[in-house]
């Protein structure tokens, strides 16, 4: 199958094209931009005027919740809800049921993943047995399965000297060890930003020093083992002046936002929203602001969704006790988009956030267009605006603050290894 | 009859003269006398004053105890019932400005009822429109009009002087 | 933004869930209707037919003997039926959600719902679910919801405080003691800053104070004496048995020694000043037996008049 995509703004980060061009695609894989290639012959043309080719996005954290969590999604309902989204590459957090600590269970994610011939899938191992921060995980077997990292996800790991040593042996082999930043003893019991909001709707609250301490003790623990470190979901304005001077050190370190906390904040709890039950919490606008300066000036490499699909049931619940967590592959795109737009930030380099970036930190072959990469592209409309609602979403995960709100940017068709898997267009007829 | 014709109104003053007449020794010597909020407190005052005898003046708000409170709920403040004399065994006239359904003397003597058992409980208003919608009657009447059922009557009192006036009726 | 989900579509309280965010004048209204109410517990009958024929559901998944005592009887003197319910424990361990256990209490009929709960927004939570579900004449009343509000023991606060002091755009008020956790001190100071109340003071360690709590318009000592100097209002606030020893203070004794109100502290105050506390009191922990029955002490007039208060309150959104 040859694909000829016409009279679309082509945008590639990595190699650094902004201009109207024609991709050409043959065999799954990129084989032209701008003019065809000798030889070439079309058996599908797609007509992108008015729309932006980008590489496919790749979302470094989310989460399809299998095995254990069925009930909330379904690698089904949530790699259908990364087409819609122009997601073709993400990571999955370890924190499954049981969590993803051993090769048996990563295999398993992966050949389902692949069946279902829809998004890459690629897991992140865990670093304890269990994420019960006692026992090492096997992680030269789990980075044999499939594993591109290891991390503890959302779970406490209080215990420094098992930190060091997980770090100690993930450099030995050299993986890169991902890590949230949570003091869990700062931050036991907490559920909101320790701020004017949580005094105000008496909410249990986390200090921004949980974020500070933390980074301190892995920044002080990186000096010790010359590990590479991903910071997860960065939430301050401390800890991403903690982040820029550690950089400017050349610590090993790349970090990462969740999207939506490029847009809320404490405030949005409002009358105790728990789709705004989130963690790290939604912290002030001060922090806000700060975490995307820290975008804009390259302190946060990468912008993830931090996908996390919640059933209603368990959001239905007084804000303390909802489960932590929103919706946000089908989100990514349109609030990177909105970010971008409120900042004067250049769709190039609001892009790269979410595909050169990303594709760098999991080491993958892909987020570029470049000729001979797989041909994983997002076409969509930067134009269109949609308003967010249960029903246009895919993921069986309902749970978003943004329902209601208008976002730019709607996805028109995505192609991962050369198909189209999906988007709102109907197939493009034979030309 | 509609709103359209306003009504010829009688002057409250003479109105409340014609009212004690008919009472002077027809009421008990030592009948008390129990104005219903607002209106019907400023008329049993008066009555207090001009009537002889020996009268204890009570006043009573009927809020509580409307039969309208599940249509149009708590809206206006409430005003505490004062009744500082023994309501059981006493002889009561209760007063209202304006008889019309009836609902607020029904109201009125549900409520005298929480204070105690009254010998006697007599009515006396100072105007009857008509229109009711209850079995009650008054046994003193200033004067009786015929009012479209759209308009209210008012007592207004202004210096110790009592006016009436017609008012479209706010709520529907 | 997200309607006020106390007021109906005029506008109308509905619910009562928080004092903040709602108008002066509301807040007026109820304390006005409340006056009357007062003298109805002097009448032969000691009730009135307001709420005849409605469903009264106290809603406590937290055990309060006291006040659900007192929402209790507010309710039977306004003739309504009233069904105790203590579920005692969390709703997730119990296995049936709150909105599952709301839904069938709906299905019997109820009118309204007194909720008591452990977590901070759990009556925000039944009346946004009430409103989604078109349950409109179903009405909640917040009776003390983890450290978020107690709107109408603020509310009854407020009537003492007006009954004794009649204006509150003269008056500076102390709050002293445990502010972190204390849903009352919350409810309290929101009501006092939407009524005018110039000069608001919470006292307390820094351990019981909560972040950027200056942000409610108060301010905020450290030293008693320094913060009764010169107060109209003195409220103390119930220092839980389980905070008295451990990571938040080091024993109740060295508590009271510096935030205990004895007379000597009061004398600080000015000398019409009044004395309140929400009750339990833990006398000899946060309160000197010599204050709480002292002549300054309006501790047992709250009880009275919080009757009164939650009457107005349940008479007000029930007809609404």
């Amino acid at each position: 199958m040859k694909i000829e995509i016409k009279n679309g703004r082509l945008i590639d980060p990595a190699q650094g094209i902004d201009r109207v061009a024609s991709l050409f695609i043959a065999a799954g894989k990129i084989s032209a931009i701008g003019t065809a290639p000798p030889g070439w012959q079309t058996h599908r043309a797609i007509d992108a005027r008015g729309l932006v080719l980008s590489p496919g996005l790749i979302d470094c954290s989310a989460r399809l919740r299998e095995p254990g969590f069925e009930y909330k999604a379904t690698l089904e309902s949530e790699l259908e809800a990364a087409v819609a989204g122009g997601v073709t590459s993400l990571a999955c957090p370890p924190d499954t049921d049981p969590p993803l600590d051993e090769p048996g269970l990563v295999e398993m994610l992966k050949h389902r993943a692949r069946l279902l011939n829809r998004a890459h899938v690629y897991p992140i191992g865990a670093l304890t047995v269990g994420l019960a921060g006692t026992t090492l995980t096997e992680m030269g077997e789990l980075a044999e399965a499939g594993c591109v990292a290891f991390s503890h996800a959302d779970v406490p790991l209080a215990d420094t000297q098992l930190l060091l040593r997980a770090m100690q042996y993930a450099a030995t082999f050299g993986h890169r060890v991902w890590l949230r930043p949570q003091d869990p003893h700062l931050s036991k019991g907490g559920v909101a930003h320790d701020g004017e909001v949580a005094t105000r709707l008496g909410l249990p609250a986390i200090p921004a020093a949980a974020e500070t301490i933390a980074l301190a003790t892995i920044f002080t623990l990186i000096r010790e083992t010359s590990v590479s470190v991903h910071l997860c979901r960065l939430s301050t304005a401390e800890g991403v002046a903690m982040v820029r001077a550690a950089k400017q050190e050349g610590l090993p370190i790349t970090c990462d936002v969740a999207v939506h906390h490029l847009h809320l904040s404490e405030v949005d709890i409002g009358w105790f929203d728990a789709q705004a039950h989130v963690m790290p919490p939604f912290r002030s606008p001060r922090d806000r602001a700060a975490l995307r300066a820290g975008l804009t000036d390259g302190t946060i490499d990468v912008i993830c969704s931090d996908h996390t699909p919640v059933d209603d049931d368990s959001k239905q619940l007084p804000f303390a006790e909802a489960e932590v967590g929103v919706t946000g592959l089908e989100l990514l795109l349109p609030l990177t988009l909105k970010w971008a737009a409120e900042e004067r930030v250049g769709l190039p380099a609001a892009l790269a956030k979410i595909t050169r970036a990303p594709a760098a930190l999991l080491g993958l072959h892909g987020g570029t267009l470049a000729i001979g990469h797989p041909a994983d592209v997002c076409i969509f409309d930067p134009a269109a605006h949609w308003v967010v609602d249960r029903s246009s979403l895919k993921s069986q995960g309902k749970n978003t603050p943004f329902v209601g709100l208008e976002v730019p940017g709607r996805v028109k068709y995505t192609l991962i290894d050369g198909v189209v898997a999906g988007g709102l267009a109907p197939l493009p007829a034979n030309a | 009859m509609t709103s359209n014709e306003t009504p010829e109104l009688p002057d409250a003053e003479a109105t409340l003269l014609a009212l004690v007449e008919r009472m002077r020794g027809a009421v008990a010597f030592d009948a008390a006398f129990v104005g219903i909020y607002s209106g019907g407190a400023w008329v049993a005052e008066r009555l207090a004053e001009l009537i002889p005898g020996n009268h204890s003046l009570g006043f009573i708000d009927v809020s509580y105890y409307r039969d309208d409170y599940a249509r149009t709920g708590l809206k206006g403040g409430a005003r505490r019932s004062e009744l500082k004399f023994d309501v059981d065994g006493a002889t009561i006239v209760l007063v209202d400005d304006v008889l019309f359904t009836g609902r607020s003397v029904r109201a009125a003597i549900n409520e005298l009822f929480d204070f105690g058992r009254p010998a006697c409980i007599e009515l006396a208003v100072l105007i009857d429109r008509g229109g009711r919608e209850l079995p009650i009657e008054a046994d003193y009447v200033g004067a009786r009009l015929a009012v479209a059922r759209d308009l209210s009557i008012v007592l207004s009192r202004d210096n110790g002087r009592l006016s009436l006036t017609v008012e479209p009726v706010t709520n529907a | 933004m997200i309607r006020n989900p106390q007021l109906n579509a005029n506008g109308e309280l509905t619910h009562l869930l928080t004092l903040e965010g709602l108008p002066a004048d509301v807040i007026r209204h109820i304390l006005d209707t409340a006056e009357p109410f007062a003298s109805i517990s002097e009448r032969e009958v000691k009730k009135v037919p307001l709420l005849r024929g409605k469903a009264v559901f106290n809603l406590f998944f937290e055990n309060s003997t006291r006040t659900r005592t007192t929402f209790e009887i507010a309710a039977k003197r306004l003739s309504a039926d009233v069904i105790n319910l203590n579920i005692g424990v969390s709703s997730t361990s119990k296995g049936e959600t709150l909105l599952d256990t709301v839904d069938n209490l709906v299905a019997m009929n109820a009118d309204m719902f007194v909720v008591r709960h452990a977590q901070s927004g759990a009556p925000h939570l039944i009346a946004t679910h009430l409103n989604q579900h078109r349950q409109t004449h179903v009405h909640v009343v917040n009776a003390g919801d983890g450290r978020h509000a107690h709107p109408t023991q603020g509310l009854l606060d407020l009537y003492t405080i007006r009954h004794y002091k009649r204006e509150f755009t003269n008056l500076t008020v102390a709050i002293v003691g445990d502010v972190l956790h204390s849903r009352v001190a919350r409810s309290l100071i929101h009501g006092l800053t939407t009524l005018g109340t110039p000069e608001v003071r919470v006292i307390g360690p820094r351990t019981l104070m909560p972040t950027r709590v200056d942000a409610m318009g108060v301010r905020v000592f450290t030293d008693m004496s320094a913060g009764l100097a010169g107060c109209d209002v003195v409220v103390m606030l119930r220092l839980q048995s389980e905070r008295m020893k451990g990571t938040l203070l080091p024993s109740a004794g060295e508590y009271f020694k510096h935030y205990g109100l004895t007379p000597d502290k009061l004398a600080l105050a000015r000398p019409d000043v009044i004395v309140m506390h929400p009750g339990p009191m833990n006398r000899g922990v946060e309160i000197d037996s010599a204050v709480a029955d002292g002549e300054r002490s309006v501790i047992l007039p709250q009880v009275t008049f919080g009757i009164a208060v939650r009457m107005a309150v349940m008479s007000i959104i029930a007809g609404n």
